[in-house]
C-alpha cells in the first residue's frame, strides 16, 4: 500500500497530543521568570532552588525507598503468584484466586487506599502492628497493587515460555528447584525486568493509596509536589517534574535496552 | 554373527532391556496409550509409527517419566522405573522442538547434564570437544542455538541427549523439522552415530519412510494400542491387518469371499473387481469366509498385450498418470469403476511411456504377491 499523506500527519497529531505539555513543561523549567506562563530567558536556577529544599528532597528519598522495596517484593510475590497461575493446572479456587489476583488493577484507588487504611487502623488495635501510619503502610499498601502488575506481566511470558526447555533440563538430571534457576528464571527474566520497573514507577507515581495510608514524616514526592501546587504553582516544581520524567525514560529506555538485547536468542534466524 | 545376535527378539531366551508391561495412560475418559505391552532389547533402533493421535508421544513421555502411568510398568535393565523422576532416570530425551537452552552456548547446552553430575571441569570439557566432533559442530562450540541452522541445531540437541551416556535415548520426531534433503542424509548419520555408541534409541515418528530408513523394528500404534511389531520388511510385505497395509506405503485392498479352499492354494470370488484372485499358498480359513487381499502397487504388471498366465489378470482403462521421476504411478480404472494403483519404474530416459492415458491396458501380478488379510 502507498504510504499516503493521513498516518504522518495522524501520527504526529497524536504525539503532539501527548507531548507537547511535557516538552513545555520541560522549556518552562528553564524559564528565569518567576511567573511559570511568562517566557523570560534561560536559567537552571530553579533546579538549585530544587536541591536547597530540604521537604523535597525528603520527600525524595522517601519515595524512592518506598519504590525500591516494594518493587522488589511485589517482584517476588508477583512472580509466585504467576507461577501458581500459569503453572499448576486447575486447582480448587483458581478462577477465584486470579480474579482476586488481578482485582487491583481495576479497583479504584480511592477504594484500594480507604480500605487498606481501615485495614491498619484494626490491625494496629488488635495486634499493636504496625504502629502508626508511615513508611511501612505505604510500602505494604503499594506492594499489593504493585505485585497485581508484576503477575499480570510475568503470566504471559510464563504461558508463552517453550515448556520443553524446561523438561529437558529436568531429563538431563536438574532438580525441579535448579530447573527453575537454571531455566525458567533467565527465560521470564526480560519480564521480570520490565515488572519490577513497572512497579518501581507505579510506586512512584501514586498519590493516592499514599495519602491514604501515610502518616506525619512519611509524604512521597507526589503528596509534596501536590500540596506545594495547590498553593499555587512554581517553577522549581517544573524543574522536579522535568528531572522525574528524566529518571523514568531512563529507566523505560535502559529496560527496552535489555529485552532488544535478550530478544535474538529467542528468535529462529531460519523463519 | 548369529540370527539371535542380530535380531534378538526371536531369541526365546534374551533378555529385553526396555520391558513394557500393560502401560495405560487416560487423559479424562480418552486412552491416549490402552494397556501396551513391549519388549526392546539392548542396541535396536525401535521405531514407534502411528499418526497424530495414535499416543506414540504420550508413551514416549511416559519412559522419560514427564507423565505418569495409570496402570502398567515400565522396567529399563530390569529396573523398574515407577518411582523414579525424570531427573533419575537412565534415560535422556531429544525433543521434537529440540529444546536448546537459548540463553547458553551450544558447549554449556551439551554440558549441562555433566555438570548436574558434578564431574571434574577437565572432564566435563573433553566429553563436550569429543561430542561436538562427532556431531561435526567443533567450531560452533561458543556459538549460541539462535546463530546456528536448523540442521545444526539438531546435532546439538543430539549431542546434548548423549552427553550422559544414557541407556537409553528417546528421540521425538527427531528428522521432523528438517527438510527433504538434509533428512535423508540425517537419518544415515543418526543410524551412524547409534551404531558407534550402541545406545539404545527409542524414535517416535509419524513418517513411515524415516521409519523404514531407520529402524531395526517398527510398532504401529493406532489409537493407543500397538498394533504390529515387526522388521520394517515384514510390516511392509506381511502387515497383519489391513489398517498396517494401508498405514505403511500405498496399497490395493480387494475384499472377496473364499469360493475354493484347497491345500496350497486359495481362490477368492472378488465382487470388488468382477474377477476372482488366485492365492498360491494354504490360507487357513473356511469356504465363504469374507478376506481382503493387499496388493502393492509396485508388484502389479502393467502390458498392452494379454499376459501368459491364466489367472489373477484384469483388464482395464488408464485413468491418470503420475510422473515422480523415479517411478510413474498409473491409475487404472477397471470396468465396475474400481481404481487399482500401479507403480512401474522409469527404466529409460527417453522412453515415452508404452502406456499413455486412455490406453486398454492388462493388469496382472503373481500368486503370492498379494497379502490376505483376515481384518
Amino acid at each position: 500500500m502507498k504510504r499516503g499523506w493521513f498516518v504522518p500527519i495522524a501520527a504526529s497529531l497524536g504525539f503532539a497530543f501527548l507531548y507537547l505539555p511535557i516538552v513545555s513543561l520541560v522549556i518552562y523549567s528553564f524559564n528565569e521568570s518567576k511567573l511559570v506562563t511568562v517566557w523570560s530567558r534561560f536559567s537552571t536556577k530553579w533546579y538549585g532552588e530544587l536541591f536547597r529544599d530540604p521537604q523535597i528532597l525528603q520527600a525524595a528519598w522517601v519515595s524512592l525507598k518506598i519504590a525500591l522495596i516494594s518493587a522488589s517484593v511485589a517482584l517476588v510475590l508477583g512472580t509466585l503468584a504467576a507461577l501458581v497461575l500459569a503453572r499448576f493446572g486447575r486447582f480448587a479456587g483458581r478462577t477465584l484466586f486470579n480474579g482476586m489476583t488481578t482485582a487491583p488493577l481495576v479497583m479504584p484507588e480511592v477504594i484500594t487506599g480507604l480500605s487498606l487504611l481501615l485495614l491498619f487502623v484494626s490491625m494496629e488495635l488488635t495486634f499493636g502492628w504496625p504502629a502508626g501510619r508511615g513508611l511501612t503502610t505505604i510500602i505494604i499498601a503499594h506492594t499489593t497493587f504493585c505485585m497485581a502488575y508484576v503477575a499480570v506481566v510475568v503470566q504471559s511470558r510464563l504461558v508463552d515460555m517453550d515448556r520443553s526447555t524446561e523438561e529437558a533440563a529436568l531429563d538431563l538430571g536438574a532438580t525441579p528447584v535448579r530447573v527453575f534457576f537454571d531455566i525458567t528464571l533467565p527465560t521470564i527474566a526480560p519480564a521480570l525486568v520490565s515488572g519490577w520497573l513497572l512497579a518501581f514507577t507505579l510506586s512512584l507515581d501514586d498519590l493516592v493509596i499514599a495519602s491514604f495510608v501515610s502518616g506525619p514524616g512519611a509524604s512521597t514526592l507526589p503528596m509534596v509536589i501536590f500540596s506545594k501546587v495547590r498553593l499555587g504553582v512554581s517553577p522549581d516544581v517544573n524543574a522536579l517534574a522535568t528531572l522525574m520524567i528524566a529518571v523514568v525514560s531512563v529507566g523505560v529506555l535502559g529496560s527496552l535496552w535489555i529485552m532488544n538485547r535478550r530478544k535474538p536468542t529467542n528468535r529462529n534466524p531460519q523463519a | 554373527m548369529t540370527v539371535s545376535d542380530d535380531q534378538p527378539w526371536r531369541d526365546p531366551s534374551a533378555q529385553p532391556f526396555l520391558r513394557i508391561k500393560g502401560l495405560s495412560k487416560h487423559f479424562g475418559s480418552v486412552a491416549a496409550v490402552d494397556k501396551v505391552s513391549l519388549d526392546i532389547y539392548r542396541g535396536e533402533l525401535f521405531c514407534l509409527l502411528g499418526g497424530s493421535g495414535s499416543g506414540k508421544s504420550t508413551l514416549l513421555r511416559m519412559l522419560a517419566g514427564f507423565e505418569t502411568a495409570n496402570a502398567g510398568s515400565i522396567e529399563i535393565d530390569g529396573q523398574d522405573m515407577a518411582d523414579v523422576p525424570p531427573y533419575r532416570r537412565p534415560v535422556n530425551m531429544m525433543f521434537q522442538s529440540y529444546a536448546l537452552f537459548p540463553h547458553m552456548t551450544v558447549a554449556d547446552n551439551i554440558a549441562y547434564g555433566l555438570k548436574r553430575e558434578r564431574l571434574p571441569r577437565a572432564e566435563i570439557a573433553s566429553r563436550v570437544d569429543q561430542l561436538l566432533s562427532m556431531v561435526q559442530l567443533g567450531d560452533f562450540a561458543k556459538r549460541k542455538p539462535s546463530q546456528l541452522s536448523g540442521g545444526q541445531r539438531q546435532r546439538v540437541a543430539l549431542a546434548r541427549a548423549l552427553a550422559k551416556g544414557p541407556k537409553l535415548l528417546l528421540l521425538d520426531e527427531p528428522l521432523g523439522a528438517l527438510d527433504k534433503k538434509l533428512r535423508e542424509e540425517t537419518q544415515f548419520e543418526l543410524m551412524k552415530i547409534q551404531e558407534e555408541t550402541g545406545v539404545t534409541f527409542v524414535v517416535v515418528t509419524h513418517d513411515q519412510e524415516e521409519a523404514m530408513t531407520l529402524a531395526t523394528r517398527i510398532g504401529v500404534m493406532r489409537d493407543g494400542e500397538i498394533v504390529q511389531v515387526a522388521t520394517p520388511r515384514e510390516v511392509y510385505e506381511y502387515p497383519n491387518s489391513r489398517f498396517v497395509a494401508d498405514f505403511i506405503g500405498s496399497v490395493n485392498l480387494f475384499e472377496g469371499r473364499v469360493s475354493e479352499d484347497g491345500e496350497a492354494h486359495m481362490r477368492l470370488d472378488c465382487a470388488d473387481i468382477g474377477a476372482e484372485i488366485y492365492v498360491g499358498h494354504g490360507v487357513s480359513c473356511t469356504p465363504g469366509q469374507r478376506l481382503w487381499v493387499a496388493l502393492r502397487p509396485e508388484k502389479v504388471r502393467v502390458s498392452t498385450q494379454p499376459p501368459a498366465q491364466s489367472h489373477n489378470v484384469l483388464q482395464g482403462v488408464v485413468d491418470e498418470i503420475a510422473y515422480m521421476g523415479g517411478s510413474s504411478v498409473l491409475r487404472v480404472r477397471l470396468a465396475n469403476g474400481k481404481l487399482v494403483h500401479v507403480t512401474q519404474p522409469n527404466l529409460d530416459r527417453d522412453d515415452a511411456h508404452p502406456v499413455s492415458w486412455d490406453d486398454a491396458v492388462y493388469l496382472s501380478w503373481g500368486d503370492t504377491a498379494g497379502v490376505v488379510l483376515p481384518v
